[in-house]
């Protein structure tokens, strides 16, 4: 039998806890792990054979593909973020923790994106090559998937967040997330787009950190108030 | 001095039924009270309300005499709940499992998970993936964390669904040693509890709470 009254633990620990659980389960079931990186690849491979195959052409809508393809395979590995959780009752034990939602949601977004965000930020560079997109693209094409692919996870969450209670979700979650996502589509593809006229960045830049900044510091506390709803 | 947790006229409606109106009761520490009612009658409903995961109802609830939203930090520290779904996570081993579900709260080392194991009866199960128990040991790794817990308070709903008879008597020696030192214990159950200290119950059929 333990004390009644234990020492706090800190928030800190609690956070790392969480970090360190929705990793390992990732790393356990790599099919998850697999799927939106194959899909990534998949559906950027599929536009060579589809629209064409000629480099000009090919040059010219690279930045978009990339960066559609990697909205899409976000979307794809978002709904891992919440379901087991919820179905096994472990989210009811994450809502009861006395440490803020904040950061306990903040661990398992960050997370996520290091399991489906990351992979697609360091493939991004061969799938480029193969859509001859000019080299001196390819730092921004993947300096600008660093900064917003945290943003899709953490948007995404929110949606999440919101249909993990619904039986059947289907299209939903898309419907929610994608239209908060389009101003990092918008200004990620744009910035590739950009550098490869040989244009400044500096806006393109600053506008995906301050979208990033944004989504850090309150994302997470509307997929906490989202998820306290879904359990109710 | 202040019981632990009062409930002031609770109301509670599900789909234009009343679940419960009017309910009062208090708990102190030392008590051992068993929510009873048929089937439907609203008591997961009303412990979910209790641990605040439920908002839709009327009524106060106070947490040492203080409102529960008040100091809600303090009421989560003291409180354990397990629910209907048992919070295993069945691709994490037990050990993984109890490791994360109690840094929520306070951190445990593995010699303390090996030790709590070893007391619910699962002695050599700690890294075994849950996946590969069965139902009732997978309910054995979440009563684990009763003995890991520092929680004043613990509301426990169906606890015994899936015990086998030795796991009955395993979890009512927790619960009065618990109640023993102080704690208090709210469940759910329809199994009749056979426990040497005092067992108080409230009963959402005809409401009031009497001694057994």
């Amino acid at each position: 039998m333990t004390a009644l009254t234990g020492p706090q633990v800190s928030t800190f620990t609690a956070f790392r806890a969480t970090l360190r659980r929705d990793l390992l389960i990732a790393l356990k079931r790599r099919n998850d792990l697999l799927n939106p990186l194959m899909f990534f690849l998949i559906v950027v491979s599929l536009f060579p054979l589809g629209v064409s195959s000629d480099p000009q052409e090919l040059t010219r809508i690279a930045a978009g593909t990339v960066w559609v393809s990697a909205l899409l395979a976000s979307m794809l590995s978002l709904d891992n973020l919440y379901r087991a959780d919820y179905e096994d009752g472990s989210l009811e034990q994450l809502l009861l923790s006395p440490q803020p939602l904040y950061f306990l949601v903040l661990a398992k977004n960050i997370a996520h994106w290091l399991v489906s965000g990351l992979p697609v930020v360091l493939l991004a560079p061969l799938l480029a090559y193969m859509l001859y997109l000019p080299a001196d693209a390819y730092w921004t094409l993947m300096l600008t998937l660093l900064l917003g692919t945290p943003v899709l996870s953490l948007l995404g969450s929110i949606g999440v967040a919101l249909t993990v209670g619904l039986g059947s979700r289907g299209l939903i979650l898309a419907v929610i997330v994608l239209p908060l996502t389009v101003p990092v589509l918008i200004i990620g593809a744009k910035a590739v787009a950009d550098v490869s006229l040989g244009l400044t960045l500096g806006m393109h830049y600053s506008l995906l950190g301050a979208l990033l900044a944004l989504s850090l510091s309150l994302a997470p506390l509307a997929s906490a108030a989202a998820l306290k709803i879904s359990v109710n | 001095m202040h019981p632990l947790l009062r409930g002031q006229a609770l109301f509670c409606e599900r789909d234009d039924r009343v679940l419960f109106s009017g309910l009062d009761f208090e708990l102190k520490a030392g008590d051992l009270m068993q929510v009873q009612g048929s089937n439907g009658s609203g008591k997961t409903t009303l412990l979910r309300i209790l641990c605040g995961l439920n908002a839709s109802y009327e009524g106060e609830l106070f947490w040492r005499g203080v409102p529960i939203e008040e100091d809600h930090e303090a009421f989560l520290a003291s409180l354990l709940y397990l629910g209907h779904r048992v919070g295993v996570n069945k691709i994490l081993t037990a050990r993984e499992n109890l490791r994360w579900s109690c840094a929520l709260h306070s951190p445990v080392s593995d010699a303390e998970i090996e030790a709590a194991l070893r007391r619910v009866g699962l002695t050599g199960y700690a890294d075994v993936t849950c996946r590969n128990m069965s139902a009732g040991q997978q309910q054995r790794v979440s009563l684990a964390r009763l003995l890991l817990s520092p929680a004043t308070l613990w509301v426990l709903d169906e606890p015994f669904t899936t015990l086998d008879v030795h796991g009955v008597r395993m979890l009512e020696g927790l619960l009065a040693d618990h109640v023993e030192a102080g704690g208090a214990v709210l469940v759910t159950t329809h199994h009749a509890l056979s426990v040497p200290c005092t067992l108080r119950r409230l009963s959402l059929d005809k409401r009031g709470v009497a001694a057994a």
